[in-house]
């Protein structure tokens, strides 16, 4: 075949797309699920919250958390009446086994169960240096721990707390919303054993969710909304003094 | 028209970038995954691979499937919302293999007080009994069916 310099040229962005088709593998996510379809968050509902770990105990086992690591965790509250700035946290091993009897008469007290905001604009995304952080195209932040090189820069950008560095991986890691479960039409393993209900998973581009009623009848905040980080974790009878 | 008597250094600048632009882009086709950028900045192959992770925790729609008796008992009491997997722990192994993988006994008089024990910071409408006051130790299930407890009030069920 006589290749002319004229044939050439078209010959050549031809190639090239058929090297890019070669290069290309097939996507491999669930054949029922469509990305584009659901947008991602979760309701907690403090006045509901018992404090009982049933979310930490499951998160660790469906996720193989190590152990005094949390991708969620509960937190006791106790607040004197008066004072937000008068108050006390604590979490004894995130709340996985419970709590010991709060002490009567200090004040107000409540539990407030935490995990990653799944934030639209996130900060700790924002800071990767390689991209191995990201918002999922269905709102997750989720963490490619194939790519990740540990550098720790979005344990210090997440204003919530919610990443750690996992030890065996020497990896990011935060709460994947239960991605693998949420892709199969099932819920998080975290609201799936909240026995009172006090976490729902929450499909936002879903009109049919019960989430959107919620919301609309209620007064719902998100943790530390002065940042826009655009939290998805929506609280129900958040007091004030919760950080 | 201008004409160049030494263009021979501009030649060499030419070829010097043109070997570092060929260099760079192989070495850019070689490193850069070769999803990376399909849906933002990041590696398309993740979410596939993350999705892949094997789920443990069985959905108690899953339970229901096999286990009507228990459903029906369920629906009608205090505990209707509380899913199976709460209380008997991630059941996805025993619904692959339900013949071989069987699920422990639960021993109530620590179960129950997980959620039940008495505490000033849980919602005041949540039942709640000091369980040493309540049954001196003896498991709960002497007096409650678990799947379907009832509180009595004045006597009354």
């Amino acid at each position: 075949m006589n290749v002319t310099r004229r044939k050439l040229l078209i010959l050549l962005p031809a190639a090239a797309v058929a090297w890019e088709y070669v290069l290309a593998r097939a996507p491999e996510s669930s054949p029922n699920y469509n990305a584009a379809e659901h947008w991602w968050g979760m309701l907690l509902d403090i006045t509901k919250c018992i404090g009982c770990g049933s979310c930490v105990r499951a998160c660790q086992l469906e996720n193989h958390v190590p152990d005094a690591y949390y991708r969620t965790w509960v937190e006791r509250y106790i607040v004197q009446e008066w004072g937000f700035e008068h108050l006390s946290v604590d979490s004894p091993n995130g709340g996985k086994d419970g709590f010991p009897a709060t002490p009567d008469g200090e004040g107000k007290s409540f539990f407030v169960p935490k995990l990653c905001n799944h934030c639209a604009d996130s900060p700790c995304t924002q800071v990767c240096p390689v991209g191995a952080t990201f918002v999922s195209p269905d709102g997750v932040v989720l963490v490619d721990k194939k790519y990740c090189l540990g550098c720790r820069y979005c344990i210090q950008a997440c204003p919530y707390g919610c990443r750690f560095l996992n030890p065996e991986t020497h990896t990011a890691e935060k709460c994947s919303l239960c991605y693998h479960r949420i892709n199969k039409g099932l819920t998080t393993a975290c609201c799936e054993v909240c026995p009172t209900g006090a976490r729902q998973l929450a499909d936002l581009k879903d009109p049919a969710d019960p989430v959107h009623e919620f919301l609309k009848t209620h007064s719902v905040q998100v943790l530390k909304p002065h940042l826009a980080t655009g939290a998805k974790a929506f609280y129900n009878g958040l007091d004030g003094s919760v950080r | 028209m201008i004409s160049f008597k030494d263009a021979a250094h501009l030649i060499r600048l030419v070829a010097a970038f043109m070997i570092g632009m060929v260099l760079f882009l192989v070495f850019r086709g070689l490193l850069v995954p070769k999803t990376f950028g399909e849906f933002g900045h990041y590696r398309g192959a993740a979410l596939g691979e993350i999705a892949a992770q094997p789920v443990s925790y069985a959905g108690h729609d899953l339970c229901e499937g096999c286990h009507d008796d228990v459903l029906r008992l369920k629906r009608v009491g205090r505990h209707a919302r509380v899913a199976c997997e709460s209380c008997h722990g991630p059941q996805a192994k025993h619904t692959e293999d339900p013949g071989s993988i069987v699920p422990p006994k639960l021993d109530t008089a620590v179960l129950c007080v997980r959620c039940h024990a008495v505490s000033s910071s849980k919602p005041m409408d949540f039942p709640q009994v000091r369980a040493i006051e309540h049954s001196s130790g003896r498991a709960c299930d002497a007096c409650h069916q678990p799947h379907s407890p009832r509180i009595e009030v004045n006597g009354k069920k």
